[in-house]
């Protein structure tokens, strides 16, 4: 299959994307287009390559072939406007470090070597924790935060990134109902100011209520669009590929979604 | 002559430690200042190794340094010349070094899991140096009884050459960690985030795997290589029971490195036989212990108390709670909130209730009237006071709402939420009741909802007590 070369001025163009972990094909010949100012799930199965697909674009994995392009420049290039947030398991809590230290982590890359962080930063990490509602909690030793506030940390992280492409790895997960809410008007909040946000979801049945565009991943690009054209029935079961357990889930899913629009 | 010597040891020893003491041999001097240099260095480093959890991989490092030193040493009887220290120790830099490059190469491109590759490299390194040194045992050139003071380290043989080597690679990693300081924290706590804002995650592995590997080289001669890890280790892991805070944990670590060598190097000097290596170790182990049980922000102790305070605490309100409920069940409350009351309860009752035994009843309720609380009289019957009557109705009020709330709400049986409550009230914050009294209570104005449940003392047809206490 030969594609068009990469879309220049959208946030994220992907061609032709391969990736494997030890020859094992996590991601085959993805080719996706995120439209500037969408809030994008990437949905799919467990080992889907979900997580992979972001850490392909960051260039944290590498690819067996294919081509990436961010706002029209490489990530080496276009690294300043996009802000990456980690799965929250991905770090050790029990570092000595306040919510503030790891808020005004997301400054180091502008930074630069050697430079410290000042009151421009500083300031600038109080404004995102307050954001995020927990200004409070700003001195507070990271390992006794609870989950959630661990959560909303990490995306305060993100917001002093001053990014303009936002790829969020399964924020929601093992979150309580409050942050998820705040996590859900901070990024309908992002949108209005212009940006684009990526995140990695699992629960299929806030999928319509939270995202207006959608990306069905299995390996294979399933299929990506608007959320209202995406997320159908046929292309569930595609993604989920004949899971008993989950088409129960997804039918409980379509249903509700049949019910909201009823509404 | 034996019983003269027996007589006149212990003073030559006490003159000995005086003599350390007060710091009057120039070896003496040149001995401290050499560890405690070495100990602060290893403090600072070890805070680093430890946060980026690569412990095991400065005991490979310094393992592998025997190769080097071996080999470096065999060169030089080749070629006929004296072994000199600077050179046995630049060939520990560069075994070190390949050990601890070959564990990441091993991990990266074998596909070998970090444990499995620490655990090759070095034994695999240590094994090598140890025939290396056996063979050289046999050539017999040269002493090589040296050699085998790298192994467990001997603290006597510092010169004033140490000393000054030991000076500078604590300026160079006092420089490196005061001028790189946020580059090293990221890179311990989130690598993810590092790469994702460019940073040369690799070589700052290097950075720091090379400031390892500076410090064995200081510590293989006081310290020696089994243990030069453990004083990086170790105060880095005791500075943790201290403080949550990096920086401090950076003062602290040092200063345990400092204080370990110190007082572990003037061990070795008067206990003679000892190697400095163990002697420094167990200190730090010592201020390890002591920081476990005593550290202001982990350490055991506190913990431990601040447990046992909590849970007499609530044992506090449980108690309010019977006698208030007894007091209810008699129909016997006083009518207005700041009414006491005169009505008297069998501590018998209130164990039996709580299901506690007569003698810890009575060891919580003479607590509760050392605080004025209650009044306990003499025969064993409490009273409540008008301060202990308001913190009763709290205590019951708490109670209920949440046991509401978790048979309306959580779909709990009777007894489970009577039980799920009494676990949970504890854990109320004001926000919490507020929300419980909106959900539950619906505002309704009694302060104390009635018990959704018969109580457990509302025996109806329960006689007084035959001996009559009133």
């Amino acid at each position: 299959m030969q594609s068009s070369p990469p879309a220049s001025d959208i946030p994220l163009s992907i061609r032709d994307l391969t990736v494997a972990y030890h020859r094992k094909p996590v991601l085959w010949n993805v080719t996706l287009d995120i439209p500037d100012g969408k809030l994008v799930g990437l949905v799919g199965p467990n080992g889907a390559g979900k997580s992979t697909l972001l850490k392909a674009i960051i260039g944290m994995v590498p690819k067996i072939s294919g081509a990436i392009r961010i706002f029209g420049q490489s990530y080496a290039e276009s690294r300043a406007q996009v802000a990456y947030v980690p799965q929250r398991e991905t770090v050790d809590w029990d570092f000595p470090a306040t919510a503030l230290d790891v808020v005004l982590m997301g400054t180091y890359g502008r930074l630069g070597w050697f430079r410290r962080a000042g009151k421009v930063e500083r300031d600038a990490a109080h404004e995102a924790l307050a954001k995020m509602e927990i200004e409070h909690l700003a001195g507070r030793q990271i390992s006794q935060l609870s989950g959630g506030q661990q959560q909303r940390t990490f995306l305060a992280r993100a917001l002093v990134q001053n990014a303009k492409l936002f790829l969020m790895d399964e924020p929601f997960a093992a979150v309580d109902a409050a942050t998820e809410r705040a996590i859900v008007s901070l990024m309908k909040d992002l949108q209005t100011t212009g940006s684009t946000i990526v995140v990695v979801h699992h629960d299929l049945h806030t999928v319509p209520e939270y995202f207006d565009h959608l990306v069905l991943l299995n390996t294979r690009l399933v299929g990506a669009g608007p959320t209202s054209a995406v997320f159908t029935e046929r292309n569930l079961q595609k993604t989920y590929g004949g899971k008993l357990t989950l088409l129960e889930e997804i039918g409980e899913a379509m249903k509700r979604r049949d019910q909201r629009s009823k509404l | 002559m034996m019983a003269f010597d027996a007589g006149v040891s212990p003073l030559l020893a006490d003159s000995q430690l005086w003599r350390l003491m007060t710091l009057q041999d120039y070896n003496t001097r040149v001995v401290l200042a050499g560890t405690i240099l070495l100990g602060i260095t290893s403090g600072l480093v070890g805070v680093y190794l430890l946060l980026r959890k690569r412990a095991l991989l400065g005991d490979a490092i310094s393992h592998a340094t025997l190769v080097g030193i071996g080999l470096v040493y065999l060169w030089t009887v080749m070629i006929g010349q004296d072994k000199t220290l600077s050179v046995l120790l630049i060939g520990a830099a560069i075994s070190g070094t390949l050990g601890g490059v070959s564990v990441l190469l091993l991990r990266h491109f074998a596909n070998i899991r970090e444990d499995a590759a620490l655990g090759i490299v070095l034994s695999v390194f240590f094994g090598a140096g140890v025939a290396l040194l056996s063979v050289l045992q046999k050539i017999k050139k040269g002493n090589i009884a040296g050699l085998e003071s790298f192994i467990y380290g001997k603290v006597v043989a510092i010169t004033g050459d140490d000393v000054a080597l030991a000076a500078a690679v604590l300026v160079v990693v006092a420089v490196i960690i005061a001028a790189l300081g946020k580059e090293l924290k990221i890179l311990c706590f989130d690598i993810e985030l590092a790469r994702s804002q460019g940073w040369p995650v690799m070589l700052l592995d290097c950075l720091l795997i090379a400031m390892v590997v500076a410090v064995t080289i200081v510590g293989l001669k006081a310290i020696g290589l089994i243990m030069v890890i453990a004083l990086q280790v170790i105060p880095a892991a005791s500075a943790r029971f201290w403080t949550h805070d990096l920086k401090r944990m950076l003062i602290i670590s040092g200063l345990l490195g400092g204080l370990s060598c110190a007082v572990g190097a003037m061990a070795s000097a008067v206990f003679a036989d000892m190697p400095s290596g163990a002697t420094i170790v167990l200190c730090g182990c010592g201020f390890f212990l002591l920081s476990f049980t005593l550290g202001t922000e982990r350490g055991v102790l506190w913990t431990y108390l601040h447990q046992k305070n909590l849970r007499r605490q609530q044992e506090y309100l449980h108690l309010l709670r019977a006698c208030y409920e007894q007091l209810e069940s008699r129909r016997a409350l006083p009518t207005s909130a700041k009414a006491s009351t005169t009505e008297l309860i069998a501590i018998g009752d209130v164990a039996e209730v709580r299901a506690w035994s007569h003698r810890f009843a009575s060891k919580i309720a003479s607590e509760l009237d050392a605080r004025g609380l209650i009044v306990l009289r003499r025969n064993g019957d409490l009273q409540l006071t008008a301060r202990g009557m308001v913190q009763a109705e709290e205590a019951v009020r708490e109670h209920r709402l949440l046991e509401m709330y978790m048979m309306e709400q959580a779909e709990a049986d009777v007894g489970q939420a009577d039980r799920e409550a009494d676990y949970l009230e504890h854990g109320l914050l004001p926000e919490h009741l507020a929300e419980l009294g909106e959900s539950v209570a619906r505002g309704t104005p009694p302060p104390v909802p009635p018990s959704p449940h018969p109580l457990k003392l509302d025996k109806p047809d329960k006689p007084d007590k035959p001996d009559g206490k009133n």
